[in-house]
């Protein structure tokens, strides 16, 4: 592939976890972000079953590229997606029963996460197996951590433990509404807020920075 | 529409919008609130003084937090943030943890002004904004109701305010129930007479019908605030109170009943009135007015909690800048209608 | 990169091979559906026969063999297949002897359907034990009708004639109050409601004490032996 020249391994890895996070900069997959974060675990499964749905689907359209043809290549997409969907479903209901239970309508509802498709569509079709297994691998793991970070917020401060252990006692006082929905979209705010304000940050310095360089010449 | 002022032509969207900010309609205020202030502590003993303090720094340490240093000290003086944290502590009940409080007041701010832009640009009210926060964090301890002492208990702090952050309440002595709690669990009426003078359990400043109003009074007399507001929720609340209560009075409480008890005086008086998140014209106060009474009624005689004036108060600020734009007076010149 | 022009319309594949690839796709994804089915449906099967074991086990204490029965033809008899609403579980001791029914029953809670199965003894007339199977009651109060032992352990010994009232917590003083719990009087009620809707529905269909059905041979349904977990 002559655009994969360009590319770097490495780069395409670490895009995803931070500078291109699916979640806090481009804001994708928000349906499961809010719904099965109220314990680390529940977003730790949930960041999984994602990381294998488009590890396998970017591995696939990377692979098959040159025999789908671009006038049907959405339709397949979502096949291959519903199939790697299909299949984590059925081995979470058989290996984790009960967290299959708590995530419920969320794991089928992973073929829908905008960022899986956009995934297939703006790189994976696109660019070499390396660099496509290589990006889906950091976005889902930029993901994973943002379901992560969300999950163990609203688990510590709504349940006063992490991973079920405790972590405040016996006459911890729960923040019921951080375990419910209001409290999944006041945390989420909060972190987008948080993630803003550090990129607003950064901005203000390289512009001081390009600034003084400029005076200095 | 007749208004005082004919020549002043009022539009909702390119002005700015102000809160109570002179200090003359300011100083009405916390006048209008002083004998609330007074009627807690006799009530709940001077642990309510505690609490207030606890959600006014909540708040003015928030505000302080999050305001860029030129404009802290204007933001400060203008009292607003003060005033949040004194009207979100006067809902609360007299026993609940300090810390608890203290966080109230941070969302009040935080939640309720910051993120909207502060002061002017936000949709809800701020000090409700930091109940509805507490309530659903806290419910139990949100619903607890201490019960009113007397002035034997003056100096009496509860023990439960000083719960340590995270942690759950002790309480003292047994919990009561307020009069709407009694009304919809135990189908139990109180009388007036206690309604008015506030010897119930209750949130610290809302149990004493008679000072509310009062306050109300003094507030209209001073034309601070637009009398429109309550008149359309105590005449709606009324009616549609009074419709049930025609259909089944045992079920559903009178309208006397259900003006005075909770909130509904207070949030009336106080919250519903709040300049920026209300209607700006005379004909937006009444639909605004009539839709938080009917509301009101509705929650505490068909939800599942036996209070509702703080979520009609919030669904209709979050109406208002619908009401607002169908209210607004027409520029001369154009047809009616869309287009 | 390449900076050749694609003519649009120059090597347009036919609507047939359009058609002949999403149709190879939904094959393959067809046939891997159907293999990761088969994979998984034994462990499926085994792990839901054993939650529903051990929710009828812990309902009715001394309870170690249990069978499905059914409400059919005006008579209950053991069924493979349940029967929609009139579906019960008869749980018997090691030795075979009938000890009481595990009642499933559902109803609306406070935020969505409570599921529960109940222990019941015809023969003394008393509920011993409910287990809540689902539930979405709002975490920290509606989810202690699960998490609050105490709550539970007023199921172990209810005797439901009249029907079991709720009642302010610390004041239960008959055989049919049941302790509501303090900020979640809504889930208690439905679960008391819930118990009530599952006894109303078994009246007059129980057969008399000791026509109850018994149990199979063990050797013929294997199913219904002592329990593996």
């Amino acid at each position: 592939m002559d655009m994969d020249k360009n590319l770097d391994t490495y780069q395409e890895f670490v895009k995803g976890i931070w500078r291109d996070n699916p979640v806090f900069v481009q804001v994708l997959g928000m349906c499961p972000m809010l719904a099965v974060t109220n314990s680390a675990v529940n977003a730790l499964v949930m960041g999984g079953a994602t990381l294998f749905v488009l590890m396998g689907s970017s591995f696939l359209v990377a692979a098959l590229k040159q025999w789908i043809p671009k006038q049907v290549r959405i339709s397949l997409y979502i096949i291959i997606i519903a199939t790697f969907v299909t299949v984590a479903d059925y081995s979470l209901l058989a290996m984790l029963p009960g967290v299959h239970k708590e995530l419920g309508a969320f794991i089928p509802l992973i073929v829908a996460n905008c960022m899986i498709l956009g995934r297939q569509e703006a790189f994976a079709s696109r660019h070499g197996i390396r660099f496509a297994v290589m990006d889906a691998a950091g976005m889902s793991l930029g993901f994973v951590l943002a379901l992560f970070s969300l999950g163990s917020i609203r688990e510590i401060l709504g349940n006063g433990s992490l991973f079920n252990i405790p972590l405040f006692g016996e006459t911890f006082e729960p923040w019921v509404i951080m375990i419910l929905p209001p409290g999944g979209f006041i945390t989420l705010g909060l972190i987008l807020l948080f993630f803003n304000w550090v990129a607003a940050r950064k901005k203000a310095f390289l512009e001081q920075v390009a600034q003084a360089e400029r005076e200095s010449l | 529409m007749s208004r005082k002022d004919p020549d002043l032509l009022i539009q909702t969207t390119p002005v700015l919008r102000q809160g109570l900010t002179t200090p003359h309609a300011m100083r009405d205020v916390w006048l209008s609130l002083l004998p609330l202030v007074l009627a807690a502590t006799w009530f709940f003993g001077i642990g309510a003084l505690l609490l207030l303090s606890a959600t006014i720094a909540g708040a003015l340490m928030t505000e302080w937090v999050f305001t860029p240093e030129p404009r802290r000290r204007d933001v400060i003086r203008d009292q607003s943030g003060l005033l949040t944290g004194l009207l979100l502590g006067l809902t609360l009940p007299p026993g609940l943890p300090l810390w608890m409080a203290f966080l109230g007041g941070a969302a009040a701010i935080g939640l309720g002004k910051i993120i909207w832009g502060g002061l002017g640009n936000n949709l809800f009210n701020p000090a409700l904004v930091g109940r509805a926060f507490l309530l659903g964090t806290f419910p139990i301890a949100m619903t607890t109701w201490s019960p009113a002492g007397g002035p034997g208990q003056l100096f009496e702090i509860q023990g439960s305010l000083f719960a340590l952050p995270f942690q759950s309440p002790v309480y003292d002595a047994v919990s009561s129930a307020t009069p709407l709690g009694l009304m919809k669990f135990e189908q139990q009426s109180t009388g007036l007479m206690r309604l008015m003078i506030g010897n119930t359990g209750g949130s610290l400043g809302e149990t004493s019908g008679f000072l509310v109003l009062l306050g109300g009074l003094f507030l209209l007399l001073r034309r601070d605030f637009d009398w429109r507001i309550p008149a359309a929720i105590f005449a709606s609340a009324a009616l549609f109170s009074g419709l049930l209560h025609l259909v089944d009075p045992a079920r559903y409480p009178g309208p006397l009943f259900t003006l005075f008890s909770g909130s509904l005086l207070f949030g009336a008086i106080y919250m519903a009135t709040d300049p920026v998140t209300s209607p700006l014209s005379p004909r937006g106060a009444w639909i605004f007015g009539i839709g938080i009474g009917l509301l009101v009624v509705l929650i505490r005689n068909f939800g599942g909690l036996p209070e509702g004036v703080m979520y009609a108060i919030l669904l209709m600020n979050a109406a208002t800048p619908l009401i607002d734009r169908y209210t607004q007076p027409r520029v001369f010149g154009r047809k009616a209608g869309p287009g | 990169m390449n900076q050749r022009v694609e003519l649009p319309t120059a090597n347009q594949p036919s609507s047939t091979r359009l058609a002949l690839s999403v149709a190879l796709a939904g094959l393959i994804s067809g046939i891997a559906i159907i293999g990761i089915y088969e994979a998984t449906l034994p462990t499926i099967t085994a792990n839901k026969a054993r939650q529903l074991r051990e929710a009828v086990f812990k309902v009715l204490p001394g309870v170690s063999r249990m069978q499905q029965l059914g409400f059919v033809d005006g008579s209950l008899k053991p069924v493979d297949v349940p029967i929609e609403d009139l579906t019960l579980y008869g749980g018997y001791d090691n030795g075979g002897r009938f000890i009481g029914y595990a009642i499933p029953s559902d109803g609306p809670g406070f935020q969505d359907t409570i599921a529960l199965l109940y222990g019941w003894l015809p023969r003394e007339g008393r509920i011993v034990g409910m287990e809540i199977l689902d539930s979405r009651e709002t975490p920290g109060l509606g989810d202690k009708i699960y998490k609050d032992a105490v709550f539970v352990a007023n199921f172990s010994a209810l005797i439901p004639d009249p029907d079991i009232v709720t009642v302010k917590k610390g004041t239960r003083s008959a055989p049919n109050e049941v302790d509501a719990i303090t900020g979640a009087t809504i889930s208690s009620k439905a679960v008391v409601r819930i118990i009530n809707e599952g006894q109303a529905r078994w009246r007059g269909k129980l057969p008399a004490p000791g026509q109850e059905p018994s149990l199979p041979d063990p050797a013929e349904s294997p199913e219904a032996g002592p329990g593996s977990g």
